[in-house]
């Protein structure tokens, strides 16, 4: 929940709300972007840029290299899976 | 070092070793006492042990695991308040996996769902949110917790759900906040911190301006810190040279991603939705003031304490759990009476076995063996005795 996990912005998916799709380790899901656009980075700007995801939301702009050392991190601390299988799957349980 | 190799940077690891033994070295007070550095995040917790850091510092050095796991510091008459909305039968109760196995007095949330509650588990706050336009004839329920990094994802829901003008979707509001916290410790009497190793994505959300206190007030060194072994290491080392060189300021090892000024947009909508409250309760560390959240007047619709009564459960922690003393550093998770024997992560019996990021159940998970076997030989001593 706190460690958050590393993606990246595909596509918008809409505008007014703010929503993205991102792709984190072979999985796709929308995202919220607030948090990281502003003046100088309009929501069309953010495709194809590494965020750092925390439950839902796009929280901080990071570099592909920092995207793939934290992303290993995850795997090594063993939650990596766990938070993409809790990304995966629908809330309808 | 026999972690060492395992760091990403085995080279810059081992040197930062080096110099953390040479500056202890020139530090008067380790003749005394040892050196006190808290990482207050359950994330930074999880990484000492997984990377074993603390065993490549010399032994001068005390890490002392802090409060900063949101769903370990839950007291029970919270979660208790929670199965009870839960119970209702318009209700859906959603939240994150974590918290569905906190204990309360009687039951967790996966416990109230396994006798016919409507639980279920949500990766973010919107799927809480689409549930809620998918189930028009309910009420959905999510369990909000967790420190700043999380608090904007629940603001920007309430924010969208009053957007979407949706009248079947509410909080229970659990946030906490980390300055009145760090403040408490701070004040506690007999607590002899010596520096901090602060949280990264707290800050990437507050910034570094909340934190001045600990520098200013209490003269205390406190460094912004990223979550690789590396940057855990990098940042004591930074904690130990300001000790050493007499300074104490907010340092950002974690630059990369925490911005100086914090997240403007998430401020923004944290400080639209929420507010103080006068008091908050935390397991193990009692009631401290203005270290709670809850929704702002202008929200009231979403806040689920204010749309149903809620019992307002206050229930002591059992007396065998020493959770608060461990919390303080007082004592290591190890001397607890009741660790890795009723207290297990399979079954809690205190907040800091249920998470990954508890200090109990990383050192129960990864502690070091020396360690527990020398107190599975006290505690077998101690029952030999007549
Ligand atoms: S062993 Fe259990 S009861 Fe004791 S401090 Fe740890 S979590 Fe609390």
């Amino acid at each position: 929940m706190c460690l958050g996990i590393p993606g990246q912005i595909i596509e918008i998916v809409d505008q007014e709300k703010n929503l993205a799709k991102v792709a984190i380790s072979g999985i796709k899901r929308e995202v919220n972007i607030t948090c990281i656009v502003d003046e100088d980075h309009p929501v069309d700007s953010c495709v194809g840029e590494w965020v750092l995801i925390h439950v839902g939301f796009a929280m901080s702009r990071i570099d592909e290299d920092e995207a793939k050392k934290t992303l290993e991190l995850l795997h090594e601390l063993g939650e990596a899976q766990s938070e993409l299988d809790s990304m995966a799957r629908e809330p309808v349980l | 070092m026999k972690y060492v190799d395992e760091f990403r940077d085995p080279v810059l690891a081992k040197s930062l070793v080096r110099e953390i033994n040479e500056l202890v070295e020139a530090i008067e007070f380790t003749r005394q006492r040892p050196i006190q550095i808290m990482e207050f995040c359950g994330g930074h917790t999880h990484t000492i042990f997984r990377y074993g850091i603390e065993q490549l510092l010399p032994k001068c050095i005390e890490l002392v695991h802090g409060p900063g796991c949101p769903v370990c510091v839950l007291p029970m008459g919270r979660v208790d308040d929670c199965v009870s909305l839960a119970q209702r039968p318009e209700v859906i109760m959603t939240t994150f996996g974590d918290a569905m196995r906190v204990p309360g007095s009687k039951k967790s949330l996966l416990q109230a769902k396994a006798d016919g509650a409507d639980v279920r588990m949500v990766y973010s706050p919107l799927d809480a949110l689409r549930l809620a336009h998918q189930n028009k004839n309910r009420e959905v329920i999510f369990f909000a917790l967790g420190f700043e990094t999380t608090m904007p994802s629940t603001a920007l829901t309430v924010l969208q759900a009053e957007a979407d003008g949706v009248d079947n979707f509410s909080l229970f509001c659990n946030h906490i906040t980390t300055v009145p916290i760090m403040n408490a410790l701070l004040e506690t009497p007999g607590m002899q911190l010596d520096g901090f190793v602060a949280p990264g994505h707290v800050s990437m959300v507050v910034g570094e301006k909340p934190f001045h206190f600990v520098a200013e007030k209490y003269k205390k060194p406190i460094v912004i810190t990223g979550f690789e072994p590396l940057d855990i290491l990098q940042s004591i080392w930074l904690v130990i040279k300001q000790i050493a060189e007499q300074r104490a300021e907010v340092e950002n090892q974690y630059a990369r991603v925490v911005a100086s000024s914090g997240n403007l947009p998430a401020l923004e909508a944290m400080d639209r939705v929420f507010e103080l409250r006068e008091f908050f309760e935390w397991r193990g560390l009692g009631t401290i003031e203005h270290s709670g959240i809850k929704i702002q007047n202008d929200y009231a619709r979403f806040d689920a304490e204010r749309k149903f009564p809620v019992p307002n459960v206050k229930i002591a922690d059992p007396k065998s759990c020493q959770c608060g003393d461990v919390l303080k550093g007082v004592i290591k998770p190890w001397q607890c009476k009741v660790f890795a024997g009723s207290c297990t992560p399979e079954t809690p019996m205190g907040a800091l076995m249920v998470s990954s990021e508890g200090a109990c159940a990383a050192y129960y998970n990864f502690g070091s063996l020396p360690e527990l076997m020398a107190l599975k030989l006290a505690r077998q001593n101690q029952e030999a005795l007549p």
